[in-house]
């Protein structure tokens, strides 16, 4: 993918990201996700019936990174199964961590298919993939 | 100044994180390896001459630390493995057995967690209350404030000396004098000061003190607890075990040695105190007023630079210290980060360990430059330069 193209999206999905805001609503599950080594900090708010993601939003701070890498996944896991979630999580994972993945299945969040040579930005792009990964094993 | 003495300085970093840790010069870290290469062995075993030798330099340090801050014996020097370890040493050795649920202890939102979490502890444990010292407007600690917020139930005062994201210096001496004319004791974080200004524990009169080496050119995991020697005599070790008992023979007969080794169980941090004793011998080389005065230039230096870059919001403009906190407008502090690791210039960002100050400041997370003697006007030139240009910044965040 063109590098410039890549910032856009990145930049995109940073400065207006999809479902930032609390919500309120009981029937969401709360996760909050953190990073050790910087400052990253977010809570998600994740809606699950019959193991269908209906609605996944979230809140907090961090940097461009992690916040972009949250909108993308909430974009792409809405409306997924628990288990197409996991597979899609976990093929993410595997793409940050330089191992063999499906780029077909991933969408724009293959835009972070270089982050692994930033080491210390590959914490933040695997931040809520973490976060919801806690939260989804729960429905397997 | 002394570039040449830090082996760290030979890649072209920018090191601007000196509040987190500072860099070591060569005569330091030969130390170290002298020590572990020539004469491995350990303390208080004086039978033979390597041995003899550990316990000779080990005990030179602790008169060097008792000079550094003229403390009146050497006594009142127990080595800790840093700050953290001797202000909760104090808070659960000394004051969580004569704390009442009454009592009450003052320290301020901009403390370290370090200085918060065993008061809190205190709290929790003991039923005895801590509360705030107001900030004024620059979120400075004043004798005014400090005076207001003392009541007939203080028993401690908590402070840093200078604080780790504001950058003030307190004025220590005034409050001792206050809290002890209020039969109230005054505990004083020297973590960020310690590099930095002077310090004499008696012309301050503070009842304990705590700082650690590796933010002032010294190892990892060694500091100091100081205290006065007559509160010391009643600190319950908290670690018992080898090197700090004189005999025992069963629960009811345990003799324990005087201080300082009371204080001090187990095989202690020899290699870093050691090259300790040589680190505050390279301070005193180059002088601590020397230190002091071209820090104090380096900060003017940038603050005079940063103040003219509209969209830089500068947290501590009234700074007194090396530290410098600021925010760009609209960009995350670690995209600021880690902008400017990608020209090598190491800067923190976060909330830098004090997290309630937030509360006060309305800022979470901020950037931070921590200068030391070593840095350059150059370097600043540099830093300034790449923060001047904000489409720069965000083209390059990530």
């Amino acid at each position: 993918m063109d590098p410039e193209l890549k910032r856009e999206i990145i930049m995109e999905h940073y400065q207006n990201p999809i479902n930032r805001k609390i919500i309120n609503d009981e029937s969401y599950e709360k996760v909050n996700t953190a990073n050790d080594s910087c400052i990253d900090n977010i809570d998600m708010y994740i809606l699950i019936k019959d193991k269908i993601i209906k609605d996944i939003c979230f809140d907090g701070e961090a940097c461009a990174i992690s916040i972009s890498s949250t909108s993308i996944m909430i974009k792409n896991l809405i409306g997924k199964s628990v288990s197409e979630a996991i597979n899609y999580i976990n093929n993410f994972i595997n793409m940050v961590n330089e191992k063999t993945y499906d780029k077909d299945i991933l969408n724009e969040a293959y835009v972070y298919e270089d982050i692994y040579k930033q080491s210390s930005r590959k914490t933040c792009a695997t931040l809520p993939y973490r976060g919801i990964l806690k939260v989804l094993e729960n429905y397997e | 100044m002394n570039r040449e003495d830090f082996p760290m300085l030979k890649d072209d970093i920018i090191y601007f994180d000196n509040g987190a840790t500072s860099l070591k010069p060569k005569c330091v870290i030969d130390k170290m390896v002298d020590y572990y290469e020539n004469y491995s062995a350990n303390t208080h075993r004086g039978d033979y001459d390597i041995s003899f030798k550990v316990d000779m330099e080990y005990e030179e340090t602790r008169d060097l630390v008792k000079d550094f801050i003229n403390a009146r014996y050497k006594e009142e020097i127990i080595f800790t493995s840093g700050t953290t370890q001797s202000l909760n040493y104090v808070a659960n050795g000394f004051f969580e057995n004569i704390l009442e649920p009454n009592d009450e202890i003052l320290i301020t939102t901009s403390e370290h967690a370090s200085n918060v979490l065993p008061w809190f502890r205190c709290e929790n444990k003991i039923g005895s209350k801590v509360n705030y010292i107001d900030l004024d407007s620059n979120y400075h600690v004043t004798i005014e404030n400090v005076k207001r917020a003392i009541t007939p139930n203080t028993k401690i005062i908590a402070l840093a000396q200078i604080t780790n994201v504001i950058g003030d210096l307190r004025p220590i001496k005034e409050i001792c004098k206050l809290a002890h004319e209020n039969n109230i004791f005054v505990v004083v974080d020297a973590a960020q000061s310690a590099p930095h200004i002077k310090i004499d524990v008696q012309d301050l009169d503070c009842d304990f003190l705590a700082f650690s080496a590796h933010k002032m050119f010294g190892p990892t995991g060694i500091g100091v607890l100081y205290g006065k020697k007559e509160l010391l005599e009643s600190l319950e070790p908290i670690n018992l075990g080898g090197g700090m008992n004189e005999s025992f023979d069963n629960p009811k007969s345990i003799f324990l040695k005087d201080l300082p080794l009371r204080l001090e169980a187990g095989t202690p941090n020899i290699s870093g105190v050691i090259a300790f004793g040589e680190t505050i011998k390279y301070i005193n080389k180059i002088g601590i007023d020397i230190i002091t005065k071209r820090e104090n230039y380096l900060r003017e230096y940038l603050i005079e630079k940063l103040v003219k870059i509209p969209f830089i919001d500068i947290i501590n403009i009234e700074s007194d210290s090396s530290i410098v906190t600021f925010n760009i407008d609209d960009i995350f502090a670690q995209d600021v980060a880690y902008y400017l690791n990608k020209y090598k210039i190491c800067v923190r960002a976060g909330n830098h360990c004090a997290k309630i100050l937030k509360n006060v400041t309305k800022v979470n997370n901020t950037v931070r430059i921590s200068l030391s003697f070593y840095n350059t006007e150059k370097e600043i030139d540099i830093l300034v330069d790449l923060l001047k240009n904000k489409d720069k910044i965000i083209k390059e965040m990530f």
